[in-house]
């Protein structure tokens, strides 16, 4: 027994380092994303004082003087501009007009030789509820609002959801275009892949190795060489378009690159090993002589295969179609240097959020989205993959 | 006989697509022209001596070494002891702790970039090499993870309860027997991390500085930014990398299956 438990022992401490990393370096970043897609404290960070109040006001009646002191006392100790400016900001986001508001209040305060009594003798918008609500709301330190942008919804001014305006609804055509052009690559890779991984497994020898070589090689190289690769290729003057004009099956260049038909065909190459191996995997478990004692049972080929190879290779298709469309609609490098501006992906976007224009809240809501749809197909691929081949 | 015929011409035609865009890159890489099309001119080195004086490119390379070193040793050593400890079928969440290690091979890297970028930048690590490393290592580990325990896998566990049963300590039984064993799994390990540092542009994207730029990172933003020929010998330098990895994974499996 005290054999066991020191081995015990020793495995959780060999465990220990690469859990303790991962967590720290996989997890919590994750969560760290999460959480910036819901919080929002930069109205909170600034009104504390304000927040204290604000929490006994019933939201309909005109503003106490207790409300408008603490509201002033909090605006007169803010001394972080870019701070203010983020307030102001959220602020306006809810209500328009309070940029203004805000830029009147903020230096009157200043004159500390006539300080004023009021918020109202500064500004009689200080009367109406509706920017007092406007700040009630924005106190919170979590919203969903970049949870329902990220799928084009917002709140209206009651705080009920509603879906945004069309021109503000750019978030779910990136979505669909991002599962399309996923849809697209998988069902090319599965129409190349599913014929190219049964005439495979139908050879033996040098032909087989030769067939698998072909995929492993573009498997082990560089993602980046590939994109490359296709980026030299598709070029106006590229190769392709020079065979294409040799050969006299066009007379004008084509355009290849920075459009749809290119991130498709460099996508399909890079992705199209995934789907090859797991079908191949799959096929080789068939008995080889399934396909010879359907023809001699008298089914004609089409039917052989339509009722013997397709159901029983069906898993290895799912779990090598599930692989390319996971990887697919996380992809970045490819649809970047390869597509035009109408076939950026939804990683573009999050990476547009992130370091282009720091709106960290964005970048995490959409990001948020594209982890869950990852992480809930591959739950289903993991789950075909794990289960054993009964039907054999 | 044509549905043969047909095979045989589809399989052709598909290695062709997988192959072609790979070998025709190669020759590009000698050109000495500017521009990055056929025919090509006549044959130079000058595109090598870009990439091995021009100081953006000289510095990125050795970026790309400093950081592959790093997440080599780092993910090799987590990954191997990590792999180890699963041996052990006692563990609590076992299963669980096996796929957490696997997931960020799953998880898209910009979604983890964001996150890494955020979390880093509170530590005071973005822009640095170690934030770069850790970063890397992340996307790694589960290669080492993945290729130690297969190697582990295919040890015969009576090897080492026939040398505990002669008297050998853990530690003994450790060094002498398993370590030996798992060797050419730990090897291809350390190599595909290698592999995945070198070939990691989205993270690097998100947590280095301008002093970190990688080889990837330089050969994405000079395909967006300018193109030219320099892009087409780093990827023949690549491709030939690819090649001897490939090689070095093989003969390390065939050591692994003579020794079974």
């Amino acid at each position: 027994m005290s054999a066991a438990s020191s081995r015990t022992g020793r495995s959780l401490i060999l465990l220990a380092p690469l859990l303790l990393f991962l967590i720290g370096f996989f997890v919590w970043p994750l969560f760290s994303m999460m959480s910036q897609a819901v919080s929002d404290p930069a109205v909170l960070k600034l009104l504390p004082r304000s927040a204290e109040v604000l929490a006994d006001w019933d939201r309909k009646s005109p503003p106490s003087a207790a409300m408008q002191t603490a509201l002033m006392e909090d605006l007169k100790a803010v001394d972080d501009d870019q701070a203010l400016g983020d307030m102001v900001r959220r602020l306006n986001s809810a209500r328009s007009g309070f940029r203004t508001l805000m830029g009147k209040t903020t230096s009157a305060l200043d004159e500390t030789a006539n300080p004023p009594a009021d918020l109202v003798s500064i500004d009689k918008r200080w009367e109406k509820p509706e920017f007092w609500l406007a700040i009630a709301d924005a106190l919170s330190p979590y919203t969903d609002r970049n949870l329902l942008a990220a799928v084009d919804f917002g709140r209206n001014a009651a705080g009920e959801i509603e879906h945004l305006p069309p021109d503000q609804s750019v978030n779910s055509v990136i979505l669909a275009r991002t599962f399309w052009i996923a849809g697209l690559v998988t069902f090319f890779c599965a129409l190349i892949g599913f014929p190219y991984a049964i005439i495979a497994a139908s050879l033996d020898g040098w032909k087989r190795d030769l067939m698998l070589g072909a995929v492993l090689l573009p498997l082990w190289t560089s993602l980046l060489v590939r994109t490359a690769a296709w980026f030299i290729l598709l070029q106006e003057k590229g190769l392709i378009n020079d065979l294409l004009l040799t050969l006299g099956i066009i007379n004008s260049p084509l355009a290849l690159i920075f459009n749809r038909t290119g991130v498709i065909i460099a996508m399909t190459h890079v992705l199209l090993p995934f789907m090859v191996l797991p079908i191949y995997s799959v096929l080789i478990t068939i008995p080889k002589n399934l396909m010879p004692a359907a023809a001699s049972l008298g089914a004609p080929p089409l039917r052989a295969f339509l009722r013997v190879l397709l159901p029983l290779s069906l898993r290895g298709v799912a779990s090598g179609g599930l692989l390319v469309f996971i990887s697919a609609i996380g992809y970045y490098i490819t649809p970047a240097l390869i597509g035009g501006p109408g076939d950026q992906m939804i990683s573009s976007i999050i990476a547009f959020y992130a370091t282009g224009s720091a709106n960290w809240g964005m970048a995490g809501a959409l990001g948020m989205v594209l982890l869950v749809a990852t992480l809930v197909l591959y739950s289903v691929y993991a789950r075909l993959s794990s289960e054993e081949p009964g039907r054999r | 006989m044509p549905m043969k015929i047909a095979k045989a011409t589809f399989a052709t035609l598909t290695i062709l697509f997988l192959v072609a865009p790979l070998i025709a890159i190669l020759p590009l890489a000698f050109t000495s022209s500017v521009i990055l099309t056929y025919p090509i001119p006549s044959w130079s080195l000058r595109w090598f001596e870009e990439l091995f004086f021009a100081d953006a490119w000289r510095r990125a390379i050795v970026n790309s070494l400093i950081i592959g070193t790093g997440t080599t040793l780092l993910a090799t050593i987590l990954g191997t002891a990590a792999s180890l400890g699963l041996r052990n079928r006692l563990i609590l969440f076992r299963g669980t702790m096996r796929t957490l290690f696997l997931l960020p091979m799953v998880v898209p890297a910009v979604v983890l970039g964001v996150g890494m970028q955020v979390l880093l930048a509170g530590f005071g690590l973005t822009n640095s090499y170690l934030g770069v490393i850790i970063a890397h290592t992340v996307v790694a580990v589960p290669f080492v993870v993945v290729s130690v325990t297969g190697a582990l896998a295919g040890i015969d566990e009576r090897v080492e309860l026939a040398a505990q049963s002669l008297g050998a300590a853990p530690i003994t039984v450790f060094r002498r027997i398993t370590l030996p064993l798992a060797m050419p799994g730990v090897l291809s390990g350390a190599v595909l991390a290698f592999a995945t540092s070198l070939d990691e542009v989205v993270l690097t994207l998100f947590v280095a500085g301008p002093n970190q730029r990688t080889l990837a990172r330089q050969m994405f933003s000079s395909i967006r930014e300018n193109i030219s020929p320099a892009i087409a010998a780093a990827a023949f330098l690549f491709i030939v990398a690819t090649v001897v990895i490939g090689l070095v994974v093989v003969l390390s499996r065939s050591m692994l299956a003579k020794r079974r």
